[in-house]
């Protein structure tokens, strides 16, 4: 069971959560404007990487807020929780991590 | 106990118990296994092998043992198969018995398999079983599953309790062996949070099976005493024995499975049975020590062939006696110490085969000669003898390539030791190779977490205790905490040396008789290399195709060997042949501690309404929709439900019926930007809707599909009162809170859910004002003052009430919500106001004929997630000007408004007494060759009272064009001729909505 740090309340469980999807996927501003191709990618194209992965986690058990998570899908290893609407500190060294399987600490 | 040493070892021979194995009586001391006491009585022959009915014993004297499984139990409750006789602690009274034989353990019919082995290799079911086709279910795989196989499962509902608990600690420490008795003293001695648990009923390990070691100056088992006590003294250090670390999981979370009563006997403890604890440990020291290795040759299976340091342990730790003529068979320098100890208590040792051929420790040959044992190198076995007990064994010199028959009761093999690394393995870290042991130890972690002692390929006392501190002390570092002073521990003992081999230790090994690998699956040297001959490399592909470590004990004995054959069988290195992947749990655990509490009533929560004891009072069935018990219809004397039904839909249609309807989602959206939230999360306009007005609201997902629906009142400017459907409220609330928090987070609004909070009490039907007026206060609830669709504020009875004025049954019909405490209150006082218009308890039945019977949908029953709101009927209810709203940008795409998608149409029946089935397919022409044409399919179908006749709604390709046309419904019996109407079946112009 993932270890889980609520920007909001700490380290929790996996189950006060919710999984959320991919996260930085941003609604259109003007939905009409886009053409079937960009539409049908917003609503259905997610990527599946083998590696660091930005999704959105939900504290549904807990404070009930949406936040973002950098895990890497290998090692489940987490690098960063961040609010909705920040950007995660330095991410400068994902990819080593990712490379050689990341302890978790 | 003819097989009992008068003195030593760990049992209490003040506490003597009975117990019967097969029916017959026996008896034991208080601290025995059920293996242990069965060797103590001479009874070697445990049980019957899965495939071929191999008459097996005990191989080992633990958690790895792969033959003697056995079913322990008194009643078809209790009784608990394949349980480890190794493990299963002896109490007064126990009743176990063997498995897989019949009629008896020693006379088994089942054993003509035996006789057939050439047909059940590798992949027989595969081959063997193909033809003719259908005959592998009907007839093949039943006979199988019969002949082969395991204990049989309790037929009896568990009557134990199971607990589950969680826990936090610095450092955890599996396995109370010396290393890991030494970690725990290190964490225990710096003042962390420390949880040390082992699987066996003692602390100890291997320790409770040392006669000579001396430890820190004193004797092995005083210094584990002394190490035991300091432990316990300790307030920051919990001890678990019985306690299995079963599986490791993220972030090091590992499940522990303590079985807290078992050794009492049954029934006999107030504590549950078993408790499984669910750790969270900051770091993990891995103490899990290692299972020695069989070495492989002919009929390596009999009674009586045993893996060399659990004779030793029999002896040592139980005073149980495993034979009394002996040949050794090693390739390791443990086995001599063995032979040494048995010696020493009176067993004679025909000989030590040794397959080395100038065994690296000279002492130990030394000292095996000087006790004038026979010490063969080169020498290995080549054949056994004896029906159900080892009778005899050939030696063959390698070199000389002689051979001699020796007479013996007892075969120890020792083929070296493999670090038992399952744990690490499951915590995902990285296994090496190491070609000096022959084995795989833990390489780089992947968690929180370090390996130490024989776990780790640290074989000697003395190291294994030093490197139990150190770990111990670094994971009180890596935790965070103040490390206590190094101690060192002065060990005396004689090295062991670390010697094994894997696969056949030599090409003597005849090829003749069969040589098990997996004595529990019963896969075979030739099996193996038969999988290899037909192609399979990889060594997760032998494993499924021969089931090679695919059993209970998923190898534990089993798969170092299995690899060791694909290696020499494919001359490849150990390391390029890989390993397979080490799953949990570690050992069987029963489904009892992953239930825990969540049992019968407690398996899930129920919801009930503040009406609910009314409803059952007064005779209602129910049924569950989601997590609610909702009123399905009232029966009144002997009515079936079809006439309840009827009568309630008629009371309803004619006179008034009442309803309870607070099991509806209900969302209260407050705030500055409410109706703009509103205006994005609906396909409806809200902006215009005037407080105190209701609307009914339809609720797309981003993907243009109807998600739920809903009643929606506006109370206030700022303020909207949102019904959802029962089984939606939690999905609609969630959706909404998404594209608030992540999507719209600028705009002023809050989200509570109020489904609690409100009962809802539906009044429907002509007289339906008539009952309320005199109840209500403050509210002019007459038609001109309270149209159709309006909410009003006011009082019923004196208790503050939303009151709607909206229709689910299209009659005149409000809703009364009140706070969830005042339901029943107020629901009686309506049903006494009702009293003089035959007021009708109706259930969720009625209330969906009687919305059918107008063509109002259920979300769920009607959609199915590909249903846009034009498919429905509904495409008046989606905001046109609006410029955008969840699901908008989507109903523009071509398919979504493709002429021949499925649309709601209603359906009559040409025979109007026929009820169609709910879900059956519809079809154009029944005639048509099987598979037909599918283009539709019914979706809801009842009797309507109101219509003397069958009504139904369907989805139908194109369905509106197809009004007035007719279409069929193919069923068992025949096809069903069909009209297709419009889906209004009743009062089409809503004239009846004013009552």
């Amino acid at each position: 069971m993932l270890l889980i740090t609520c920007p909001f309340c700490g380290p929790r469980p996996e189950i006060e959560f919710s999984y959320g999807g991919q996260a930085h996927i941003e609604r259109p501003k003007d939905p009409m404007s886009l053409d079937d191709q960009s539409w049908a990618e917003y609503l259905y194209i997610r990527s599946n990487p083998r590696g660091i992965h930005a999704e959105r986690w939900r504290h549904i058990n807990g404070c009930a807020r949406f936040f973002n998570v950098r895990r890497n899908t290998i090692t489940d290893e987490i690098l960063a929780t961040y609010k909705m609407g920040e950007s995660p500190a330095s991410c400068s060294e994902e990819l080593d991590l990712s490379a050689k399987g990341g302890a978790v600490r | 106990m003819k097989c009992r040493l008068p003195s030593g070892g760990c049992v209490d021979r003040s506490k003597p118990l009975k117990f019967t194995f097969d029916g017959k009586t026996y008896s034991g001391y208080a601290g025995d296994t059920l293996a242990s006491a069965l060797i103590a009585n001479g009874v070697h022959l445990v049980g019957r092998s899965f495939k071929y009915h191999r008459p097996r014993g005990f191989l080992s004297a633990g958690s790895d043992e792969p033959n003697a499984l056995v079913g322990v139990g008194s009643d078809s409750a209790r009784y608990t198969p394949n349980l480890r006789a190794t493990q299963v602690e002896l109490y007064d009274g126990l009743v176990a018995e063997s498995q897989n034989r019949w009629p008896s353990l020693s006379l088994d019919f089942g054993g003509v398999s035996n006789l057939f082995s050439r047909f059940l290799t590798a992949g027989f079911y595969y081959k063997t079983f193909m033809w003719p086709a259908g005959a592998w279910k009907a007839l093949y795989e039943p006979m199988i599953r019969k002949a082969a196989g395991l204990g049989k499962a309790p037929v009896s509902p568990d009557p134990d309790r199971y607990t589950q608990v969680y826990a936090h600690c610095d450092v955890l420490i599996v396995g109370a062996g010396p290393a890991g008795l030494a970690a725990a003293l290190a964490a225990g001695r710096s003042g962390v949070r420390v949880i040390l648990c082992d699987e066996q009923d003692q602390l100890g390990g291997t320790l409770l099976s040392e006669r000579k070691a001396i430890i820190d100056g004193e004797p092995a088992a005083d210094w584990l005493a002394r190490a035991v006590q300091e432990l316990a003294s300790r307030s920051n250090v919990t001890l678990l024995s019985r306690t299995t670390a079963f599986g490791w999981y993220p972030h090091n979370f590992l499940g522990l499975c303590q079985r807290v009563t078992d050794h009492l006997g049954e029934g006999r403890a107030k504590a549950p049975r078993e408790r499984m604890w669910q750790v969270r440990a900051r770091e993990v020291v891995l103490a899990a020590g290692a299972i020695e290795r069989p070495l492989l040759f002919p009929d390596n299976d009999r009674p009586g062939v045993m893996m060399a340091e659990a004779a030793r342990t029999y002896l040592n730790r139980y005073g149980a006696i495993p034979g009394s003529k002996a040949v050794v068979f090693t390739a390791c320098d443990s086995a001599y110490r063995v032979a040494l100890e048995l010696k020493e208590s009176g067993v004679h040792i025909a000989a030590i085969a040794d397959v080395r051929s100038s065994p690296r420790g000279g002492p130990w040959i030394e000292r095996a000669r000087a006790a004038g044992i026979d010490v063969r190198p080169s020498t290995v076995v080549t054949a056994t003898y004896g029906r159900l007990h080892i009778s005899h064994a050939d030696l063959t010199d390698e070199t000389t390539g002689k051979s001699e028959t020796l007479p013996c009761d007892l075969l120890l093999t020792s083929g070296g030791f493999t670090p038992s690394v399952h744990l690490f393995s499951q915590s995902r870290g990285k296994l090496v190779y190491d070609e000096g042991i022959k084995a795989y130890i833990p390489g780089e972690s992947a968690e929180c977490e370090r390996s130490v002692g024989a776990c780790r390929g640290v074989f000697d006392l003395g190291a294994v205790i030093a490197n139990g501190f150190s770990g111990g002390l670094d994971a009180v570092r890596a935790a965070g905490g103040k490390p206590a002073p190094e101690h060192k521990f002065p060990v005396f003992a004689q090295s062991l040396g670390q010697d094994g081999v894997i696969g056949l230790a030599s090409k003597v090994v005849k090829r003749g008789g069969r040589t098990w690998v997996d004595f529990q699956n019963d896969v075979t040297v030739k099996d193996i290399e038969l999988a290899t001959r037909e192609g399979f490399r990889s060594i997760e592909h032998v494993k499924r195709y021969t089931t090679t470590g695919m059993a209970t004990d998923q190898g534990k004995t089993s798969n170092m060997n299995a690899l060791g054959i694909v290696s020499q069988t494919l001359d490849l290195p150990v390391s390029t042949v890989g390993l397979t992947t080490f799953r949990p749990p570690f050992t069987p655990t029963t489904f009892g501690i992953f239930a825990g509490q969540s049992r019968r009533e407690l398996f899930d929560p129920v919801r009930q309404t503040s009406i609910h004891d009314w409803a059952e009072e007064n005779g209602a069935v129910f049924e569950d929709v989601s997590l609610w018990k909702r009123a399905r219809y009232f029966p009144r004397h002997a009515e079936d439900m079809d006439a309840a039904v009827k009568r309630e839909c008629a009371a309803t249609r004619q006179s008034v019926g009442i309803f309870d309807g607070t099991t509806l989602g209900k969302i209260e959206v407050v705030g500055k930007d409410a109706a703009e939230f509103m205006n994005r999360m609906y396909t409806n306009a809200w902006t215009k809707l005037e407080p105190g007005r209701l609307r009914y609201g339809v609720m797309l997902r981003e993907d243009g599909f109807i998600m739920d629906d809903g009643v929606v009142g506006r109370m206030a400017a700022d303020r909207f009162h949102v019904t959802t459907t029962t089984g939606g409220a939690a999905r609609v609330l969630a959706l909404m809170e998404d594209y608030l928090q992540t999507e719209w987070s600028d705009l002023d609004v809050w989200l509570t859910s109020t489904t609690e909070q409100w009962a809802v009490i539906a009044i429907q039907g002509p007289n339906a004002r008539k009952v309320l007026q005199p109840l209500i206060q403050d509210i002019d609830i007459s038609p001109e003052a309270m149209p159709h669709m309006s909410v009003r504020e006011g009082y019923i009875c004196g208790i503050p009430t939303r009151l709607f004025r909206v229709s689910f049954s299209g009659e005149l019909g409000f809703e009364v919500n009140v706070p969830m405490g005042y339901g029943r209150g107020v629901w009686e006082a309506i049903f006494a106001a009702g009293k003089a218009y035959d007021i009708t308890p109706y259930g969720t039945e009625a209330m969906h004929v009687l919305r059918a019977e107008k063509g109002y949908i259920i979300v769920g029953q009607e959609t199915d997630g590909t249903v846009t709101p034009d498919d429905v009927g509904l495409s008046w209810a989606v905001g046109k000007t609006k410029k955008d709203f969840v699901g908008k940008r989507s109903l523009a795409r071509p398919a979504m408004t493709a002429a021949d998608r499925k649309q709601l149409v209603g359906l009559l029946t040409v025979d109007p007494k026929v009820v169609l089935e709910e879900g059956a397919q519809i079809v154009v022409d029944p005639r048509e060759q099987i598979p037909m044409t599918m283009i539709g399919h019914v979706t809801s179908s009842y009797w309507s009272a109101a219509l003397d006749r069958s009504i139904a709604l369907a989805l139908v390709r194109g369905g509106r064009a197809r009004i007035g046309t007719r279409l069929s419904v193919p069923m068992p019996n025949g096809p069903i001729t069909t009209e297709v109407v419009p889906p209004v079946f009743y009062d089409p112009k809503g004239e009846r909505l004013d009552g």
